[in-house]
């Protein structure tokens, strides 16, 4: 490394890294889903990963972990305070050859989740911090691990915005939240502007009466956002998520499936083929991963007119879908309608779930060759089996990549509700600086802080802790 | 033959103006030898223009430049006849301070402390050509030929370099006040590749005091209780009574005549090439910007104790000498004006200040610094503020110490060089409150709280002024904690206090901050019921009253002041090459290869830049810069 920046006679110490400097801390966390299977994996990586497990991991065979090659798996215990906790299976992997290209080590512990967890608590106590979601990605990621499609896909997130807040065509995407955002912070910046130039130029721009006006655009600024957030709160704005489509003959299951997932009785079930006429969309969150889940009407082929109309919508929204999944009733065997389905999802992204596994097979497993094998799940969305699965199945594609961001995930957010909420609150101060007396140039400090909330909506104003929110977006122990 | 005198110093300063003295001062100071070059020995510290310091959010700058150990405030304080803190009526962030100046006294004054400053050697002559080599500055020549040796260069030529004065169509090739021109060094500049904009600005007439009828103006009188500019000077000794300046307006009359002679303006003329300040208009610009204005102020100033010579502060103007006339005469108390000299409008070579780094050296050549107007600023205080920095840092950078640089959350001084440096700026540059965002963090009255600090490690700021204000601050934080701890009963007492003040009865108990928070009420109201407390001088309260009053706002500040702090601390490499950054668009490429900011915050501040490419661009660094760790 250069001593000096050649041209700029400074220091090159002066300008490196500041708070870039990488945490080389360890962190760990648990890397599986929780449930009651009793298995689970705890990911440690950095530095400390191999010492940590030397610390708290006895092999049978009486090996160090520090002593033992790379990418090999140990059989011991998990010992605290003399005790054993649980008999474990330990994993090496050592840097740079490793996901975080960091020492990685991670125990396959079989104890249920009480025990996961206390070992997780002693891996802690013994010099790892919790990992934050996403960061073992993010640390791959820094580390230039990833492939690159991934770490373009990032970069195209963040790109989005750019394009985002340049082009017009986007914007009429994002429809008139954007637009009422741009049009608040319009006119509050007018407002700024105005104190501001009244306080440069006394003489010229005067402030008599000018807090009546202003009380007035705030109450309404107040009201205009007090709708977006009401808006949030259907859902309207927080569109966010990995855009699931579910697709399937009728009666196959979608929506029992559906319920099974959110729990309740959303969508119409009936015995009754093509009970669900239009599509119906809920917002559920696995592991910290949101998904848009719109169930569809069932594909058949019909003479119905309205359960024409929900079908056709169905294949269209089918092909802007982020993933795909198609339900079989496994308990017949697959038609006509199941191969316009087929070919319908070739080539995409999709999880196919053998419903009704608590009935007889009937399905022709031959018939779905042309569709991947891995890609294959038995359900009982009546019996609530099988989900558990699924979600697994849903978080390892989201993080290995298979499935892609689309834009919205990262323009509408809850963060980024919580920029809305915050103006909410900066602008009630402004009004209680006004209902104060305060001087006005008061105001400008709370209006200020409203617009630049609201930029942060719409990719207008910095936010400097945008890697991390980026990774934020992965599942915890990735 | 060209003279062969060749000397040695450390430091060389080009010009003796505001910044010029600042600069000197701040190298001598600290035990460098220093050489200061002036057209004219008895122009040091000049004030061309207004006869005053200070104003709104000048008199920060006047303030902070005093706490990090800077000349202007106690120069101002010695020879100041009317003081005023301005605006008041608003909240403490836009109080000011002003003080007008005898103009003499304060150019004599700065002389006598220039001239009685060890390692300081004052020379008149124009220096006209520097000396660089390998991208670094060795020494300068003088227009008579002679050569100086030196390690770093400050530039604070002012209006002087191929100034020009006009009004109406006369144009005379002089700085001003008819002072000479500097005609040669700005070819120098230009072959070292140095970009050069020009300027203009203006002053009005002034005018002889006999001539007024002050019976048709209001007086407007200097402040009873002053505080002085300089946080070292005890208001006692320097108590004094005051001059008046007097307030008068222009009317339709007076518009009416620049209309009609608008055309003969040189600037409508095209006679005029250089771009003048928006904020600080002529009367012409001012009638035409504001058509629905029926009446301008015009501020009499005096120029001095001394002398009859009055200044028409607000009516600067490049107008032919008859039209002048015929425009003062029409305003009520300048019926029988008598001129003593023209207004006039001044153009004059400066720089695009893109090519300076934060600590206000030329990022192309090492040791070249420069402060002022030359950067493309306006007003004696910018120009002070900026040559005091640059002189620090040349005088650093010679000692081979770190430079400073302050940040935009530290101060007004700032604000004015970020904005310098990275913001496009086409006309002279002017402080303004506006311009502040962390305004209510810095405030006139705690600038000695703010920069003290930095003032001292420069080795500007004495050990013992240092620990006053260590102190001051340790006062205020106790006693901040003594009146949140300590608690208050609503009992009858405290109820009778409260109705006495208009003060609404307390529901429960409270403690004493809580009552500070009421605007109706202070620190000193208090008393009575505040019985254990220490007798605090003034300025100690004062900071403890906005301390509890505003403490909300100065909270939400302060988060805001994190966020940018965050920024700012992204470092950015100098010499970093933004093309290899995908995604970036092509226009943030160009500014930032042009800019070379030194921080992520820098970047986001440089027009052209969004904050989506501060964006791709903070991922990409982060990822760059973790593999540049790695390997």
């Amino acid at each position: 490394m250069k001593e000096e920046c050649a041209r700029w006679h400074i220091p090159l110490k002066n300008f490196l890294y500041g708070d870039f400097m990488f945490k080389a801390d360890t962190i760990a966390a648990i890397a599986t889903a929780m449930t009651n299977s009793g298995i689970g994996i705890i990911r440690i990586s950095g530095d400390k990963a191999i010492e940590i497990a030397d610390k708290i991991f006895v092999s049978v065979k009486g090996k160090k972990i520090s002593m033992v090659d790379s990418h090999t798996i140990h059989y011991g215990s998990i010992i605290y305070n003399d005790n054993i906790i649980d008999e474990v299976l330990v994993s090496v992997m050592k840097a740079p050859h490793s996901y975080t290209k960091e020492d990685v080590v991670e125990i396959n512990c079989h104890g249920g989740v009480v025990v996961i967890n206390k070992i997780l608590q002693i891996v802690f106590l013994n010099g790892a911090r919790p990992a934050e979601p996403g960061e073992f990605t993010k640390r791959a990621f820094l580390n230039g691990r990833i492939d690159l499609s991934q770490a373009e896909a990032v970069i195209d997130i963040i790109n989005s915005k750019n394009e985002y807040a340049l082009s017009n065509s986007v914007r009429q995407l994002r429809g008139s939240i954007s637009e009422k955002i741009i049009k608040l912070r319009e006119i509050l910046l007018d407002e700024i502007s105005f104190i501001e130039t009244a306080l440069d130029d006394p003489e010229h721009i005067s402030l008599e009466g000018y807090t009546d006006k202003l009380s007035e655009v705030v109450n309404n600024a107040i009201k205009d956002i007090e709708k977006l957030i009401e808006a949030s709160d259907n859902g309207r704005v927080i569109t966010e998520g990995i855009k699931t489509v579910i697709l399937g003959k009728p009666n196959a299951g979608k929506s029992s499936f559906l319920n099974a997932l959110i729990g309740e009785e959303r969508a119409i079930v009936t015995d009754i083929e093509g009970t669900t006429r239009d599509s119906l969309e809920e917002n559920i969150s696995i592991g910290g991963l949101s998904l848009k889940l719109i169930d569809t009407a069932g594909i058949r082929n019909t003479e119905d007119v309205v359960e024409k109309i929900g079908v056709k919508r169905a294949k269209e929204l089918a092909m802007s879908a982020d993933l795909i999944i198609y339900i079989v009733d496994s308990s017949k065997d697959l038609d006509d309608n199941d191969y316009e389905i087929m070919d319908l999802i070739k080539g995409r992204k999709y999880i196919i779930l053998l419903n009704k596994s608590d009935l007889d097979l009937k399905v022709d497993m031959k018939k779905l060759d042309i569709l991947d094998k891995n890609k294959i799940i038995n359900i009982s969305a009546k019996n609530n089996s099988g989900i558990n699965i699924f979600e697994d199945r849903v978080k390892e594609m989201f993080c290995n990549g298979e499935i892609d961001f689309n834009n919205e995930v990262f323009i509408t957010n809850a963060r980024q509700k919580n920029s809305i909420i915050n103006a909410y609150s900066s602008l009630e101060l402004v009004k209680k600086s006004i209902e104060d007396n305060m001087p006005e140039d008061f105001y400008s400090i709370d209006l200020l802080n409203a617009y630049e909330e609201l930029g942060m909506v719409i990719g207008e104003a910095l936010e400097e802790d945008l890697v991390d929110n980026i990774f934020s977006k992965f599942c915890m122990g990735k | 033959m060209p003279s062969l005198l060749k000397e040695e110093y450390d430091i060389l300063i080009v010009g003796a103006g505001h910044a010029g003295c600042e600069a000197a001062l701040a190298c001598a100071r600290l035990g460098l030898n220093t050489i200061m070059f002036t057209v004219s020995v008895d122009s040091i510290a000049l004030m061309p223009c207004n006869p005053n310091v200070g104003g709104s959010s000048k008199g920060h700058l006047v303030r902070e430049i005093d706490a990090l150990g800077g000349e202007m405030g106690k120069n101002i304080d010695k020879t100041y006849i009317q003081s005023k803190m301005l605006n008041v009526s608003k909240g403490p962030a836009v109080h000011s301070l002003r003080a007008q100046a005898d103009k003499k006294d304060y150019s004599q004054e700065m002389r006598n402390t220039l001239e009685n400053t060890e390692n300081l050697t004052i020379r008149q002559g124009e220096i006209s050509e520097l000396l660089v080599e390998d991208g670094k500055i060795t020494g300068a020549k003088s227009f008579s030929g002679a050569v100086y040796y030196v390690k770093a260069v400050v530039l604070c030529t002012g209006t002087y370099l191929k100034a020009r004065c006009i009004y109406g169509d006369v144009s005379e090739p002089t700085g001003p006040n008819g002072l000479k021109a500097a005609n040669h060094l700005t070819d120098s500049l230009k072959s070292l590749g140095i970009e050069m904009y020009r300027f203009k600005t203006g002053t009005p007439a002034r005018v002889d005091k006999r001539s007024i009828d002050f019976s048709k103006m209001e007086e407007q009188f200097g402040d009873k209780d002053i505080v002085p500019f300089s946080f070292s000077t005890d208001k006692k000794d320097i108590e004094k009574e005051q001059v008046s300046c007097w307030l008068t307006y222009t009317n339709e009359e007076t518009h009416k005549i620049i209309r009609d002679n608008i055309d003969r303006s040189p600037l409508f003329s095209g006679m005029i090439e250089g771009t003048g300040p928006r904020y600080c208009p002529s009367i012409e610009d001012k009638v035409i910007k504001f058509p629905d204005k029926d009446r301008h102020q015009v501020f009499i100033e005096p120029e001095g104790l001394y002398t009859n010579e009055m200044y028409l502060g607000g009516m600067s103007s490049s107008l032919p000498e008859d039209v002048q006339y015929a425009m003062y005469k029409t305003v009520p108390g300048l019926e029988n004006v008598k001129i003593v000299r023209n207004a006039y409008a001044i153009e004059y070579d400066c720089i695009n200040p893109r090519q300076l780094l934060p600590t206000l050296e030329f990022k192309e050549i090492k040791g070249l610094f420069s402060g002022g107007q030359f950067n493309g600023s306006s007003g004696y205080e910018e120009a002070a503020a900026q040559g005091l920095i640059a002189g620090i840092n040349a005088a650093l950078e010679v000692l081979g110490r770190e430079q400073i640089i302050i940040d935009r959350s530290e101060g007004y001084i700032g604000v004015l060089i970020d904005d310098l440096v990275t913001k496009e700026n086409h006309e002279p540059y002017r402080m303004m409150t506006s311009r502040a965002e962390y305004r209510l963090l810095l405030r006139q009255d705690n600038a000695d709280l703010r920069l003290s600090h930095i003032g001292h490690k420069v080795g500007l700021v004495t050990d013992e002024i240092y620990n006053k204000v260590e102190y001051k601050r340790k006062m205020i934080e106790k006693e901040v904690e003594r009146l949140n701890n300590t608690s208050i009963g609503a009992n009858t007492k405290i109820q009778e206090f409260l109705e006495k003040h208009n003060s609404s009865a307390l529901k429960t108990g409270s403690n004493l901050a809580e009552l500070i928070r009421r605007p109706e009420l202070d620190y000193n109201m208090l008393k009575e019921l505040d019985t254990e407390r220490e007798e605090l001088p003034e300025d100690i309260i004062e900071q403890i009253n906005i301390n509890i009053k505003y403490e909300g706002y100065i909270k939400r500040q302060l988060k805001q002041v994190e966020s940018f702090k965050k920024l700012e601390g992204k470092k950015l490499e100098a010499d970093f090459d933004y093309s290899i950054v995908s995604g970036l668009r092509r226009e943030a490429i160009q500014k930032l290869n042009l800019y070379k900011p030194l921080s992520i915050g820098q970047a986001s501040r440089i027009s052209g830049v969004s904050p989506a490419d501060i964006s791709v661009l903070l991922v990409f660094l982060e990822q760059y810069r973790h593999r540049g760790i790695k390997n």
